[in-house]
């Protein structure tokens, strides 16, 4: 038996800036923050980090982080693609990296501008070639028509219906309406506003969209003995994850033979045959919501229900605090931040450490997922 | 063929300017050249004959990279569709209500292209009533010579 990932490192230290629709700061700057922090939280100094992980989107790169922080000797970096399906595999690479001796203490994060900066949809020069020429030329243009277009087949299908859709933004806004660091803190959402709100992209509505935020986030990984020196009480990373299926397409998924089980059933196989527990032992989850589609999706996937039965999980409060599996406890993209996941690999965090602001009694595991719909990674994390 | 990507100079908002053009990649060629024909065709192996979409280089069942264009019947399906709404590209949000549609084929039920559903084939992308969109409704291709020359499927229901 070889190396086995399984609670060899552990997440010491999380930080993050605050979140709005405008920060002044720049991407480096509230990267550099972030990342501080989170070295702070972990009672680690910045000089014996040697190892960073973001995502391919990442505009602020390890060399100026590196130098920004005062990190020593950096012997492992890595980065990940596919947008937000890369949010857990940056702290699966630094897991493996230092449970195989390359590093000892890596730095995951993301800085983004999203609130007040491009939206990267709107750059067609880099979108019209492969595989745009297959879609953007009929209008599909953003994530949130394809998405949409998946969501429609799926109500089609399985009976799915506005309301579970509902179910899903509602669970989310709750847990941001505790969350004093969330956008929507102060901002209940009820059903008729939902039922009424603008479309976006027909059948998805202006709450089935995850927010635009400025923000950056970032966590610090260490072997489990190592944490268990750190300030903080460690995060096992029990199993990681990523899931990238037999003949894929991103996120127009639709000239797979089945469009309907995305990159999460790939990701779901891997992240069980790792670990110890099943989708059963699972407290809490924050499973990536930039669109709602993507929970029921996401929720047969990682196997807490059987194909086509996702949008019925969602319903007799199963995603609240109390419910069955409490979902996004921080609020999620839908209602905390959207900064491409991050802020639920944080949130994760903050369960099994006893301190979220929705905090479910004795947590003791978290599944952590990145996008669904796109080549994917998740983690599941214990006490 | 290596159609220009440079905006055309009509902009009646319902005419279908400035919409945006396919801008092909080596293996995607042959179907817009087809397509500038009136016919619709399908990359397949000429190992295998399996049809494969998107068009790639290499045969994902065989591996072969010889391959051929089938022409198809031009049937098929809607397999699923939205209606996107603004904040939509400038051409697009003067087109409201208009429609982007899945169709499976009627030869081939895994080969499924992304399109419009419209009343005629130079017709506006949003010339249907969207009460009329259905999941399953047959639907036949029509050929449409978009403002900067290139030549795209659009879908037409077969029972209107
Ligand atoms: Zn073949």
């Amino acid at each position: 038996m070889g190396a086995t990932l399984k609670d060899a490192t552990a997440i010491a230290g999380i930080g993050q800036t605050p979140f709005a629709k405008q920060l002044p700061a720049s991407e480096k700057a509230l990267a550099c923050r972030a990342i501080v922090a989170a070295l702070d939280d972990a009672g680690i100094a910045a000089s014996e980090v040697d190892a960073f992980a973001s995502y391919t989107m990442e505009e602020t790169d390890e060399v100026e982080m590196a130098k920004a922080i005062g990190a020593g000797d950096v012997t492992h970096f890595s980065k990940v693609g596919y947008g937000g399906g890369g949010s857990c595999a940056t702290v699966a690479h630094l897991a493996a990296a230092i449970a195989t001796g390359q590093a000892s203490v890596g730095v995951a994060w993301r800085s983004r501008k999203r609130g007040s900066g491009p939206r990267p949809w709107k750059n067609t020069q880099v979108q019209l070639p492969t595989p745009g020429q297959w879609t953007r030329p009929f209008g599909l243009l953003r994530p949130a028509d394809e998405i949409g277009m998946l969501a429609r087949r799926y109500m089609h299908e399985y009976g799915a219906t506005r309301d579970h859709l509902f179910n899903v933004a509602l669970a989310c806004r709750n847990r941001a309406n505790q969350n004093p660091a969330a956008i929507m803190y102060e901002r209940p959402l009820t059903r008729e506003m939902y039922m009424t709100a603008r479309w976006i992209s027909e059948p998805l509505c202006l709450f089935d969209n995850c927010l635009e935020t400025d923000g950056a986030l970032a966590c610090v990984v260490v072997s489990a003995e190592r944490a268990r020196d750190c300030r903080q009480r460690p995060v096992y990373v029990h199993s990681a994850a990523q899931g990238l299926p037999a003949q894929h397409h991103g996120m127009v998924n639709y000239w797979n033979d089945d469009p309907l089980t995305g990159p999460a059933w790939t990701a779901a196989r891997q992240l069980w045959k790792g670990a110890d527990l099943g989708p059963q032992d699972v407290d809490v989850a924050q499973i990536y919501d930039a669109f709602t589609p993507l929970i029921p999706l996401s929720l047969e996937g990682y196997g807490f229900c059987g194909r086509g039965e996702g949008a019925a999980f969602t319903e007799g409060g199963a995603l609240e605090i109390g419910g069955r599996l409490p979902l996004n406890t921080g609020g999620g993209g839908l209602s905390e931040a959207y900064v491409h996941g991050f802020n639920l690999i944080t949130e994760g965090v903050k369960q099994l450490r006893g301190t979220s602001t929705a905090q479910v009694p004795d947590a003791a595991t978290c599944l952590v997922t990145a996008g669904e719909g796109v080549p994917t990674s998740a983690l599941l994390l214990r006490s | 063929m290596s159609p220009s990507v440079t905006p055309a100079t009509d902009n009646r908002p319902d005419s279908g300017a400035d919409l945006l053009l396919p801008v092909p990649d080596d293996d995607g060629a042959p179907f817009w050249e087809y397509a500038a024909r009136g016919e619709l065709r399908v990359q397949a192996c000429s190992g295998c004959d399996e049809l494969r979409f998107p068009p790639r280089p290499c045969c994902p069942h065989c591996q072969s990279f010889a391959a051929h264009w089938q022409r198809m019947s031009g049937r098929g399906r809607i397999w699923s569709y939205v209606l996107p709404h603004p904040p939509l590209l400038p051409a697009y949000a003067a087109l409201p209500g208009y429609n982007a549609i899945v169709v499976e084929l009627a030869d081939a039920p895994r080969i499924r292209l992304v399109g419009n559903l419209v009343t005629a084939a130079d017709a506006p992308l949003n010339s249907v009533e969207p009460a009329r969109l259905r999941i399953g409704a047959p639907v036949r291709a029509a050929f449409h010579t978009m403002p900067g020359g290139v030549t795209v499927p659009r879908w037409l229901l077969e029972r209107p």
